[in-house]
C-alpha cells in the first residue's frame, strides 16, 4: 500500500531530527532546511543517505539538490539564474514551489527552496514511482 | 607524539568493515593533562580513533587515491569512561560509498564490552575537484596508515 503524505512527513521529520539535531516541533512543512533548521552543505549528504535508508529509495546525485546546475555559466549569470537556468531548475525540481524564487532568481536564495515540504514532495514522487 | 590513535587492525574486509584496537597506556602524555589526578581517555580522541579506523576503510575502498576527510560526526555516544590499562576496540562498517562521499557506522568496545556508537560521514576532497593543490603533508594517507593496514591486505585484491 502506498504511503500517505502524513506518513512520509513523519518519517522525513524523524530523519531531519536525527540528521540536524533539531527539535520535533521545529520541523514544520514550511521550515527551510538551511535557514530555519541550520543545515550546512554536508548535512544534505547526510539527509540524502538517511532518506535512502528510511524509505528504501535511491537518490541519484543532483536529483534532490541540483548543485551542478549552479556551476554552469549557461544557467547562472551575475549571481542570478538565467531564463534557461530557471527553466532547467523547474524541470529538475518539480518537487519545489518556485513561485517566490522566480520573481528574483538570485543564486544565494536557492537554498530557501528546500523546505521540509520540498523533501516530502520529492519522497512522495519516489515512493509512488 | 604521532597522530595515530589505533594500534593495530584485527580485521579488514575491503569495502565492508574493519576492526581496530587501541591499548590505552599511562605512558601517553595527553592522559596526564586529562586529568592529572584521574586520567581518562578523552572521548574526542575515541572519535578520532574511529575516524582513523573508518577513514582507512573508506580510503582503501578507492585504492587510497582519494583524500578522505572527516566531514561530520553524525552520532557519537560513549557511555563509559576508559582509563589506562583498558583496551578499546573500534568496529567500523561502510554504510554508503559514493564517488564524492561515504558514511560509516561504528561501535566502540571497552575490554570487549559495547560502550558506544560513533557514526561518521567522510568527504572525498579531490585535488581536481577543489582546484587547490594540497601540500604533501596534508595528505590523509601517509605511509604510516597504509603500513598499518598492509598486513591484513596481503593476499587480497586491496
Amino acid at each position: 500500500m502506498p504511503m500517505s503524505e502524513g506518513e512520509v512527513f513523519e518519517k522525513v521529520k524523524e530523519t531531519l531530527v536525527e540528521a540536524l539535531g533539531v527539535d520535533d516541533d521545529e520541523v514544520t512543512p514550511e521550515a527551510k532546511i538551511s535557514a530555519d533548521l541550520g543545515a550546512e552543505s554536508i548535512d544534505y549528504l547526510d539527509i540524502t543517505f538517511r532518506l535512502e535508508k528510511a524509505f528504501a529509495i535511491k537518490i541519484p546525485r543532483g536529483e534532490l539538490v541540483p548543485e551542478q546546475l549552479l556551476s554552469d555559466p549557461t544557467y547562472v549569470r551575475s549571481g542570478r539564474l538565467t531564463a534557461e537556468g530557471l527553466e532547467e531548475l523547474k524541470k529538475r525540481m518539480t518537487h519545489a514551489d518556485l513561485t517566490e524564487f522566480e520573481k528574483d532568481p538570485e543564486v544565494g536564495k536557492i537554498m530557501d527552496l528546500f523546505t521540509v515540504q520540498t523533501i516530502v514532495n520529492y519522497v512522495m514522487g519516489k515512493v509512488a514511482a | 607524539m604521532r597522530w595515530i590513535w589505533i594500534d593495530r587492525f584485527t580485521e579488514f574486509v575491503p569495502q565492508r568493515r574493519a576492526v581496530a584496537i587501541k591499548n590505552v597506556s599511562l605512558a601517553e602524555e595527553h592522559l596526564h593533562d586529562h586529568w592529572e589526578a584521574y586520567p581518562i581517555m578523552p572521548t574526542s580522541l575515541m572519535i578520532e580513533g574511529m575516524a582513523q579506523t573508518a577513514g582507512i576503510l573508506v580510503g582503501q575502498a578507492r585504492g587510497f587515491r582519494e583524500k578522505v576527510i572527516l566531514a561530520k560526526v553524525a552520532k557519537a555516544e560513549v557511555r563509559e569512561i576508559v582509563t589506562p590499562g583498558d583496551q578499546i576496540t573500534y568496529r567500523a562498517e561502510i554504510e554508503n560509498l559514493t564517488p564524492e562521499a561515504a558514511s560509516t557506522r561504528g561501535e566502540v568496545l571497552k575490554n570487549g564490552e559495547l560502550i558506544g556508537e560513533i557514526d561518521l560521514i567522510f568527504s572525498h576532497i579531490d585535488r581536481n575537484l577543489a582546484g587547490v593543490e594540497f601540500p604533501e603533508e596534508n595528505f590523509v594517507f601517509t605511509g604510516q596508515f597504509e603500513r598499518l593496514v598492509a598486513p591484513l591486505l596481503e593476499g587480497t585484491d586491496g
